[in-house]
């Protein structure tokens, strides 16, 4: 059992289809979750099927929705960190990474869980996971949480290797459809196929939503040993 | 939002003609288009509270549509026009949807900035 987690995201849904089983399983055992969001999504493209966001209600829309799924999630904590979404990479990266260090202090998460820098295809994602190794490397060697980085770039594992950490969330497979279910302007219409492909068992949902996949971070690769 | 009436979006655009305004534009095919289709090459841009003061405007097209302004030394265009809405803070919405109800293209003009 973990001691504390902190998981890291740029964008409210980040923490959907690739963690919120993972998450779930750590708050059902009682872990303590702080979930660290960077910004509520402004810029999405997604406007809810039908539309019911505009470019200027969809942050508030957003934060309501992820909220909701922090309730599905067990999260407690949650700290939004009032980016904007796409400009992640363009802010001030020290200043980042030290609100980043300031929380790990406080939390001091016994496990990080972050996007793969220069593997998770959107460019707020890559800064964001960036930012994550640069604050956990701020620490010495021996203090440093272990990290657990998503990685879905095309062709990542054949740099990567194969992921080394596989959750199998099967058995809460519903509610993690209720954490995406939360985050419904980004979410309806894609849902609805998936539980139907779901209930027909069908393998891609079975590989993709079921097993979470992730790359532990060589955390001390600034420090290798001699 | 609703779909644009273009007549009254000419209106509301000729009201605004002289006054100093804030704008956002922004075209988007979304952060995951390469990802999704390697052969689609991805580009986009967004502007956000830009200052900004047009002499006259235009709106043009049968829906989609298109607005076209002309200030004192350029212009500013946006294609691709289909919903517009005047929110509850008289910002002038403009926006571009497409067959799957996603955003494509944002044109707001304000009279105040808008959130960071």
């Amino acid at each position: 059992m973990e001691r504390h987690v902190l998981v890291v995201f740029p964008h409210p849904d980040d923490e959907a289809f690739g963690v919120a089983g993972t998450i779930i399983s750590h708050t059902d055992a009682g872990t303590p979750v702080t979930y660290v969001c960077l910004t509520l999504g402004e810029m999405g493209r997604n406007m809810g099927k039908p539309i019911i966001a505009n470019r200027e209600t969809l942050p508030e829309i957003r934060k309501k929705e992820l909220e909701e799924a922090c309730r599905h999630l067990g999260i407690e904590d949650l700290r939004r960190f009032g980016m904007r979404d796409k400009t992640v990479e363009f802010a001030d990266q020290d200043a980042l990474v030290s609100q980043l260090f300031e929380v790990i202090q406080e939390t001091d998460p016994s496990l990080i869980i972050t996007f793969y820098p220069g593997y998770a295809v959107h460019p707020d994602h890559n800064a964001t996971g960036a930012a994550v190794i640069q604050a956990v490397q701020r620490l010495p060697v021996e203090a440093r949480p272990v990290v657990h980085a998503i990685a879905f770039s095309e062709g990542c594992e054949d740099i990567l290797g194969p992921p080394d950490v596989i959750n199998d969330v099967k058995h809460i497979a519903e509610r993690k459809f209720k954490v995406i279910e939360a985050h419904a302007s980004q979410t309806s219409g894609v849902i609805e196929v998936m539980k139907e492909r779901f209930l027909e068992a069908d393998e891609t949902v079975e590989g993709y939503m079921l097993k979470e996949r992730f790359w532990t971070f060589p955390v001390n690769s600034d420090k290798p040993e001699k | 939002m609703r779909p644009i009436d273009p007549q009254k979006l000419q209106e509301t655009i000729t009201n605004l003609a002289g006054k100093k305004l804030y704008i956002h534009l922004e075209t988007t095919n979304g952060a995951y288009a390469t990802h999704k289709d390697q052969s689609f090459f991805s580009a986009g841009a967004f502007l956000r509270n830009a200052q900004f003061s047009f002499i006259h405007g235009k709106v043009k097209g049968e829906g989609p549509y298109r607005v076209g302004l002309e200030t004192d030394i350029g212009w500013l265009y946006a294609e691709g026009l289909t919903d517009w809405e005047i929110d509850e803070n008289n910002r002038v919405l403009i926006a571009g949807h497409d067959h799957d109800g996603k955003l494509a293209i944002a044109l707001q003009l304000s009279e105040t900035p808008f959130p960071k």
